[in-house]
């Protein structure tokens, strides 16, 4: 019985997610300008709804202070007290509120792994084109160490440089990014190869043209497309994986409040049949999610029609 | 022979391709009929359909192409309403395809045999061991080497031309009644051609097996065929049996297309011997780490001449190109430029140097950045070769855009995608001339254009030519486009120069022996030139 | 055939090369480290004199070359050093529990490899259908979902409240294999549901990137069934990437039990793991780390040589 009233909710979340999705394109379409409303018809359900979830998440980020009903690490009420009127969703191990603790978290925690997508962005993008352009002893260079440090596995790597520098937001924003701009690198270095060998690179290199205007001309806007959609999926990476060392205990710190470490703290609830600390982490699968599906939906577009 | 048995009845086919998220008519209404043991060739230039129609006779359209309308009766089956199933029965049973690139459709995975033995023995023809007997007699048939063992290889491991002809014995295997021949010959050199086209029509004529063969190239269809459709989007232009089309064409449109072949550049009077010509390449040994693709090559360019480079793949025509400009420092030799050696690496030499030497590509689509707007993509050698910046240059690149003959306000703001090829090859033209060079390398301008376009490509290189005093290196495997706008012709192979000199002695006997088999490996537009040919060589070997 | 046995060896050695490198990355661990190792292991107590004589006894005095080939001997010989918290011998530490970790990612990639492979290769055949986009839509789900929301949630839906199955795999003694499935059968879920979307996804992608190419075309003209053309045809072309995701996935599975292990208390190398980097116990964090490349390494290895072996162009040359 419990089975088929799961399916029941299953399929209304599902339904409801659809329609929030094909009504959320449909407003785009009639709000933005021709270009992007033309590229909007073309989204897929899943892809509307990940835009739809992206952007609220978006919006709870930056109106964190002003959404939450109590501050981040205020002490409330009573320890695990169950969902009432004014917890709406109860509170946690400390008496802190919940609902609260979830949105700041919004901000802690995608913000943080933005930072990291963003460095690990800046430092494997750049060096992974460099090593493809100028080619030689860089290329061999860079690309040997990269082996190396992938042949680490990334969350193990983490950890042990995690036990050097210590668990800081800081040493961890750091180790994530440079561990994972090995991973940019080698995507960023491919890209750029396969557009390298081009013919209008060979002619801009014979016209006498100049580094940076081979990078910036002749190479990124051609490896924009491959790159913007490997940021999405980066970004899924890194997020999971400060979650999950959060989740560890290795990774925020309290009393910052954070998904990964929500989960762990309440957990124990979850043998009472309390779905409570399922919720921070169901918050960070639904964006996952949410970017997954905008990604792919680019991945299909760019490959063209390939799959047909 | 029951020649009057009418095999495959196409009438009013519609084919409708995908493009974005619109369906596009790209056959609109073609009729055809074709008797047991008949060759049917149908001809027209990229567009027309023709591989399209080719599918459609064995009831399958590619991926984001559907049939939209009109009836295909195979002996009496409908292949639009019969299911997928009965389709499949009668595909590589009764209706065989050969593929354009033989190296591309065979199986990389799979010995040659494997792939052979699969159709008989899936559609319940033969077993195992009679299908591979079977082979081996086909593969001699089709004239192949050793053809007990060839069939154990792996595809890779044979060459082109002999792909192609175990692609023709696999199609072979279940003794269809039709096979559809997609441009067999396309992708091969012109000496290899030659073989593949004898063995495939001697097999075809052997078996009686009806035929649709798919080409662009009328000199081959004369060959091959006994009545000729021509194509035109989708459209037929006109049919008839294959020496009344060739002797006289009714429609302007064929007229047009056997016209092409006439057009030839006006003699130019000799140069004097005291001029320093403009490119002198001077014992050039160059290759890529120990192995020699050019071993000691040595002509001149001057000013207002058009040198061609002619050669098959592999000759290490490109390689030259690679070595005047500069991307491949020769292991011995050197460049000089009006008299002066360049230096040998492209990094070392002088903006001034680079502007001198421009190069057209052959594929326009890799040649052009794809994210630009013609406006940088012809205007960026203007600014940075001759500083011209604002007003003056948009000026400019006006100027180049009204000498390729495109309307300047058009197209200056379009991406190379919103072009067609003809126009984009023209964009190569124009960035070559925005450098306002003395010298331009033509690397296959024009092969990858149809005939009418890459006609246009040739005269507008040649007005440019008298209007600038360029002097053009043209880089081509295509003897047609030699006689049409050479001064002088090198004729490599395998890294050597085999024979130089200007354009008239080169046509005219007597020839050296590689240059004598070029060229009368050019298929001509007699269609009893294959069978006087090979007759003709036959004689030479027996006596 | 000589060339390949070349090639084998020559990735061999990369490989071992590899591993050299990473060792060293892991011994200079310590020697980042802050502070002092030898004030670490005597505490903050200790007499300066003790320290100094400590560091004499431990060899932390001479130049670093020196230690690291010292350290590498000694792992080489199976030490690898004594744990700060509690003064066992590391190797005995790992020796216990690595076991553990083996079975559990051997469980699951038992049940994942054969799953993902046969889903991707039917995504392939019934391509844009509904079951094509319910089967990626659920992968791309389920490979978003962080592990211990997985986890918690076959602990909420199995385990809670009456479920059939333990929430914790967490045993004394040697169970018997029943059992031990019994009880690890969540934990196996777990990481069978993280890993076979991902394998599912490429094996589906590796055979639809095939399907424009002649040759699929030319099968399909051959009057080939739909699947005898998938099978056949394409799946033996796309055998390297496939190989290499598989391996990727296996090596995630013995990473990646880290979290799953933590979430079931089961008592494997993550589960140390995880204790000794919140404790800094750096020497049993280096031979975990260790034990965990190496496994990486050489799965990766396998990968590479087998993905070499299924290359026709390799293995028969011209």
């Amino acid at each position: 019985m419990g089975f088929i009233i799961g399916l029941v909710w299953f399929v209304v979340v599902i339904a409801i997610a659809m329609a929030a999705g094909l009504l959320f394109r449909f407003l785009m379409v009639q709000i933005c300008p021709k270009g992007i409303a033309k590229e909007m018809r073309t989204a897929p359900m899943t892809a509307s709804f990940g835009m739809l979830m992206i952007l609220i998440y978006i919006i709870v980020a930056v109106f964190a202070p002003l959404i939450a009903p109590f501050s981040e690490t205020e002490i409330v009420g009573r320890e695990y007290d169950a969902w009432n009127n004014v917890n709406l969703l109860g509170t946690d191990n400390l008496g802190r509120d919940m609902l609260s603790r979830l949105i700041y978290a919004a901000r802690n925690t995608v913000g943080i792994a933005f930072i990291i997508t963003a460095l690990a962005f800046f430092l494997g993008s750049i060096l992974g084109l460099l090593a493809a352009i100028v080619g030689g002893w860089v290329d061999q260079a860079l690309s040997r160490t990269v082996d190396v440090l992938m042949a680490i596995p990334s969350l193990i790597f983490a950890m042990l440089l995690l036990t050097i520098f210590g668990t800081s937001v800081v040493s961890m924003i750091i180790v994530i990014a440079l561990i994972d701009s090995t991973r940019v690198f080698r995507l960023a270095r491919s890209v750029a190869m396969n557009i390298v060998v081009m013919d209008y690179v060979e002619a801009a290199k014979l016209r006498g043209e100049g580094l940076w205007r081979l990078i910036t001309r002749e190479i990124l806007p051609n490896a924009m497309a491959p790159l913007v959609a490997e940021f999405g999926l980066r970004f899924c990476f890194v997020f999971l994986m400060i979650s999950a060392l959060s989740f560890l205990g290795l990774g925020m710190q309290p009393p910052t409040a954070d998904w990964g470490s929500m989960v762990k703290d309440n957990a124990t609830l979850i043998t009472f049949g309390d779905i409570t600390p399922l919720l921070p982490a169901g918050a960070i699968a639904l964006l996952t999610v949410s970017v997954n599906f905008v990604v792919d939906w680019q991945l299909h577009r760019a490959s063209g029609l390939k799959e047909q | 022979m029951s020649d009057q048995e009418i095999l495959l009845t196409i009438k009013g086919l519609r084919i409708e391709g995908r493009a974005d998220e619109e369906w596009l008519e790209i056959v609109k209404g073609v009729d055809l009929t074709l008797h047991k043991g008949e060759v049917l060739g149908l001809i027209g230039e990229s567009g027309a359909g023709k591989s399209t129609i080719g599918l459609a006779a064995m009831g399958f359209a590619r991926d984001g192409c559907r049939i939209s309308g009109g009836e295909i009766l195979f002996d009496g089956i409908n292949l639009r309403t019969s299911s997928e199933a009965e389709r499949r029965a009668l595909r590589g049973k009764r209706i065989a395809y050969v593929a354009q690139s033989a190296a591309a459709s065979f199986n990389p995975a799979h010995k040659l045999i494997d792939q052979y033995c699969e159709g008989p023995v899936e559609h319940g023809v033969m077993g195992r061991s009679e299908a591979e007997r079977d082979a081996t007699e086909l593969y001699a048939k089709m004239q192949l080497p050793e053809p007990e063992t060839i069939g154990f290889r792996y595809p890779h491991q044979v060459s082109g031309g002999q792909l192609q002809r175990a692609m023709t014995a696999m199609a072979m295997a279940c003794r269809p009644d039709l096979i559809i021949f997609d441009e067999p010959t396309t992708a091969l050199d012109v000496t290899t051609q030659i073989e593949v086209l004898s063995a495939i029509r001697d097999i075809v004529e052997q078996f009686n097996t009806a035929a649709i063969y798919i080409t662009h190239d009328l000199a081959v269809v004369a060959q091959m065929a006994d009545k000729i459709k021509v194509l035109l989007r989708g459209e037929e232009v006109e049919e008839a049996d294959t020496r009344t089309m060739l002797a006289n064409p009714s429609k302007d449109y064929t007229k047009s297309l056997w016209a092409v072949r006439s057009y030839a550049r006006a003699e130019q009077p000799p140069v004097d011997s005291d001029v320093t010509p403009v490119v002198s390449v001077r014992g050039v040994t160059a290759g890529y780490g120990t192995v020699d693709v050019l071993k000691n090559i040595n002509f001149d360019i001057h000013a207002k001449r058009t040198v061609a480079v002619v050669g098959e793949s592999g000759s290490g025509k490109s390689t030259a190109a690679r070595v005047i400009t500069g991307l491949l420092p020769p292991h011995t030799g050197e460049i000089l430029f009006n008299g002066t050696a360049l230096p040998p690496d492209y990094r070392k030499r002088s903006r001034e140097q680079l502007r001198q030497a421009q190069m057209i590509y052959q594929s326009a689509d890799t040649a052009l950045n794809p994210k630009l707007r013609l406006r940088e993509l012809i205007g960026r050698p203007a600014q940075m070769y001759l500083g011209l910046n604002g007003k003056a240059l948009e000026t400019r690149t006006k100027d180049l855009l009204s000498l390729i003959e495109l309307e300047p306000d058009d197209y200056i703001d379009r991406l190379p995608s919103e072009l067609s090829g003809g126009q984009k090859q023209r964009i190569g033209i124009a960035r070559a001339l925005a450098a306002e060079p003395q010298f331009i390398i033509c690397d296959e301008v024009t092969s990858a254009l149809d005939q009418l376009v890459a006609e246009g490509i040739l005269k507008l290189l040649d007005k440019l030519q008298s209007e600038f005093n360029l002097a053009y290196m043209f880089i081509t495997h295509d003897l047609a486009t030699v006689k049409a706008i050479a001064d002088e012709v090198v004729v490599m192979k395998e890294g050597i120069v085999v024979e130089q000199g200007p354009k008239a002695q080169m046509f005219q006997p007597p020839h050296d022996p590689y240059t004598e088999l070029l060229l009368s490996s050019v298929a001509e537009m007699d269609p009893d030139w294959l069978t006087n040919l090979l007759e003709e060589r036959a004689g030479l070997t027996a006596s | 055939m000589s060339h390949i046995w070349m090639m084998i060896a020559q990735r061999l050695a990369l490989g071992l090369v590899t591993l050299l490198v990473v060792s060293l990355i892991i011994f200079l661990g310590t020697e980042l480290l802050p502070g002092d190792f030898a004030q670490e292991i005597l505490g903050q107590a200790a007499t300066p004199e003790t320290v100094a004589a400590l560091r004499e006894q431990l060899g932390l005095n001479d130049p670093m070359h020196i230690r690291y080939v010292g350290w590498l001997t000694d792992v080489l010989r199976g030490d690898l050093g004594e744990s700060l918290a509690n003064g066992q011998s590391v190797a005995d530490l790992i020796g216990r529990r690595l076991g553990n970790t083996l079975s559990l990612a051997l469980y699951a990639a038992a049940i994942a490899v054969p799953l993902s492979l046969s889903l991707g290769i039917l995504a392939a055949l019934f391509r844009n259908s509904f079951f094509d986009r319910v089967a990626n839509a659920s992968a791309l789900t389920s490979i978003s979902f962080p592990e211990f929301f997985v986890a918690y949630i076959l602990i909420f839906w199995l385990a809670g409240a009456g479920g059939p199955f333990p929430s914790m795999a967490n045993f004394r003694g040697d169970p018997s294999l029943g059992d031990f499935l019994y009880r690890t059968f969540l934990p196996a879920l777990t990481l069978t549901l993280v890993v076979t979307a991902h394998m599912m996804r490429m094996t589906r992608a590796a055979i639809i990137n095939l399907l424009a190419s002649p040759y699929i075309e030319m099968a399909r003209l051959k009057g080939m069934k739909p699947m005898r053309v998938i099978i056949r045809h394409a799946l033996p072309n796309a055998l390297a990437p496939i190989i290499n995701v598989v391996a990727l996935n296996l090596a995630y599975l013995i990473t990646g039990v880290v979290v799953v292990e933590v979430v079931f208390v089961y008592p494997g190398l993550g589960q140390l793991m995880v204790d000794s980097v919140s404790a800094r116990d750096m020497p049993v964090v280096q031979g975990i780390s260790l034990v965990f490349a190496a496994a990486f390494v050489l799965l990766n290895l396998t990968a590479d040589v087998l993905a070499t072996l299924s290359n026709p162009r390799l293995i028969h040359r011209r």
